[in-house]
């Protein structure tokens, strides 16, 4: 008996086209990562084959890492990217529930108007914020690239959990006032808990664009002390030399954190997935 | 303690008018059901009592105050929602605890209303799980209990049997029958449904686009209804309306004769007619049959008859159970 949906030719297909997919998607970090423990010359002499004795070196790191301002970098990228990130989630969701709580005038045009930053890249408005920043003093701080971050991240969050959020059950929230829970413990309590995998996918999307951005940390901190960890792998970058131990390696380790953080949302939105799927 | 006087309560959604001048007045104890078809404005109806929505204008007085500035949660009012509405992260317990918790109540006393309610309504030991570990009908017990642990002047219900299944359906309305008895409280239900109107009420408010039809206790809607609307829509399968010219009835429009008011005889009657089509219940017997003079009847006979489709019968009505309405759909005094 032939059963449509375990059919041994289908099921090899698909994992064919996974496998084939995820062969593509990480080849280029694997290289990233075996080459920077590679020795100059080995890098470029067989730059595919993994280190063995003779061609393996902790060169790069050692590099990198002697280069002590790298942990500032680390610590500015982390601090940047982590605060953006609370701020879009807790004002992208504050902005979702009342957009999708509350009759009010102008409900509908509100919410066109906080989206439509997806359609318009922020980096037009660049030579505006930094104008702006300049005028207020905020030029080689954090607080700028939080700012601006925040800024950037806040329509595809309030796009996505405004949609999430509609369909969330109304009675619950109205029971919730019954028991005399104020509207911000029932956004707290009980919408935001229900909305968590909306808000996993929204600081996945937020996540990573922050973590690579060249341009604004370029552009509005470049100074020493608030350089992030992509700008700072830059230093090894020349326009004649380049150290590619040590850019692989810097590469190598800035991949660390974003995986951490990814792994923790992408847990939350499976099990938040499982959790409907099973009601 | 527990009385709901409504005052011309009217509300609009934009242009759209929902309730057009609603007056009602409960007294304390009453289990009074709203009923009426889809988007009637009966849910509506009771969201304004609960304070969930504001009136447009009008006033709502619970227990001889107006509240119409107190939030939901001050309103002395309990609501049990026909989703359930169970907070998913919290136990059986701590749904239930909610609402005194909020209130400021002390741990004991919460503790001591939680396990009363669960022992009335038999949840003792559901008390730790979560809503998505429960039946649907378990889930229904805990909203119902969520509200007898507020101890509230006035419960409200919306459509609470709707989403279970019928077995269920009877189990927890005979729950919800027991509840008002063992409680004494003022109860106000919402429903779509006759039977289950028609099963629990003392009083029955029968509501149609937004006013109110008829006001009246269960048997009075079923004896004496006010109008056509009210005459169709109680009563099950629905009254037969036949056009009084007909009949020979000069002095009204339409004639309205419940379907188990008619007999039938395959000799002689009023009405000759065909049989379309034959429901055997057991209990009862449905017929469907074309009349030369009276048009589509629905006849109900009681227990178990051998009648099939395209049999020849004559129905007979009984001539004191019919009711004549006028060109407005108003009932003419017999």
């Amino acid at each position: 008996m032939a059963k449509a949906t375990h059919s041994v030719t289908r099921s090899f297909a698909a994992h064919a086209i996974l496998a084939t997919y995820t062969i593509i998607a990480l080849f280029p970090v694997v290289v990233i990562i075996i080459n920077s423990f590679k020795s100059r010359k080995a890098i470029f002499r067989s730059p595919l084959s993994l280190p063995d004795q003779e061609t393996f070196s902790l060169i790069g790191y050692e590099t990198v890492l002697a280069q002590g301002d790298f942990f500032l970098y680390f610590q500015n990228s982390l601090i940047v990217t982590v605060v953006s990130l609370f701020f879009v989630l807790l004002f992208g969701a504050m902005a979702a529930f009342a957009l999708s709580e509350y009759r009010f005038r102008g409900n509908s045009l509100m919410g066109l108007y906080l989206a439509l930053g997806i359609m318009i890249p922020i980096r037009l408005g660049t030579v505006a914020i930094l104008k702006l920043m300049v005028a207020s003093g905020l030029v080689n701080t954090l607080t700028a690239l939080i700012l601006v971050y925040t800024a950037q991240g806040l329509p595809l969050a309030i796009f996505i959990l405004s949609e999430f959020m509609r369909q969330l059950s109304a009675d619950l929230k109205d029971a919730g006032r019954i028991d005399g829970l104020s509207e911000y413990r029932i956004f707290l309590r009980l919408v935001l808990p229900l909305v968590r995998p909306a808000m996993a996918t929204v600081a996945v999307f937020t996540m990573i664009p922050i973590w690579n951005d060249l341009w604004f940390p370029l552009i509005l901190a470049p100074a020493e002390e608030t350089k992030t960890i992509t700008l700072g792998a830059q230093v090894f970058i020349g326009q004649f030399v380049t150290n590619w131990n040590a850019v692989l390696s810097a590469l190598s380790l800035a991949i660390l954190p974003v995986l951490v953080l990814y792994v923790i949302f992408s847990r939350q939105l499976i099990r938040g997935i499982t959790a409907g799927a099973v009601k | 303690m527990g009385s709901l006087v409504l005052k011309n309560i009217r509300k609009s959604f934009g242009q759209v008018e929902v309730l057009k001048g609603i007056d009602l007045e409960v007294s304390d104890g009453e289990f009074v059901i709203f009923v009426g078809p889809s988007g009637c404005g009966k849910s509506t109806l009771l969201r304004v009592i609960a304070g969930l929505e504001d009136a447009t204008s009008g006033s709502v007085g619970i227990d001889g105050e107006v509240v119409g500035h107190l939030p939901p949660s001050k309103r002395g009012i309990a609501m049990v929602f026909q989703t359930y509405a169970l907070y998913p992260h919290l136990t059986v317990r701590n749904n239930m605890a909610l609402g005194l918790k909020q209130a400021g109540q002390p741990a004991d006393q919460v503790e001591q209303r939680v396990t009363a309610a669960s022992t009335m309504l038999s949840l003792d030991e559901y008390l730790e799980r979560y809503p998505a570990e429960l039946s649907g009908g378990q889930r229904q017990r805990v909203a119902i209990g969520r509200a007898v642990v507020r101890d509230p002047q006035l419960f409200l219900f919306d459509e609470p049997l709707s989403n279970l299944d019928a077995a269920l359906r009877v189990n927890t309305r005979l729950e919800i029958a027991r509840l008002h008895r063992e409680l004494g409280a003022t109860m106000i239900y919402v429903t779509h449904d006759q039977v289950e109107a028609m099963t629990l009420a003392d009083k029955i408010v029968v509501l149609n686009s937004g006013v109110v039809e008829q006001i009246g206790s269960p048997m009075e809607l079923y004896n004496n209804p006010a109008n056509m609307f009210v005459a169709g829509f109680i009563g099950s399968p629905q009254m037969n309306f036949i056009d009084a010219g007909r009949v020979g009835r000069g002095d009204a429009d339409k004639i309205g004769i419940r379907p188990e008011h008619i007999s039938v005889d395959p000799e002689t009657g009023t009405w000759a007619g065909n049989v379309l089509h034959a429901e055997h219940l057991g209990a009862d017997t449905i017929l469907y049959m074309e009349t030369e003079a009276a048009g589509l009847l629905t006849v109900r006979l009681f227990g178990e008859h051998k009648f099939n489709a395209d049999d020849k019968l004559f129905a007979t009505p009984d001539e004191n159970r019919m009711f004549a309405f006028d060109k407005d759909g108003r009932s003419i005094a017999a």
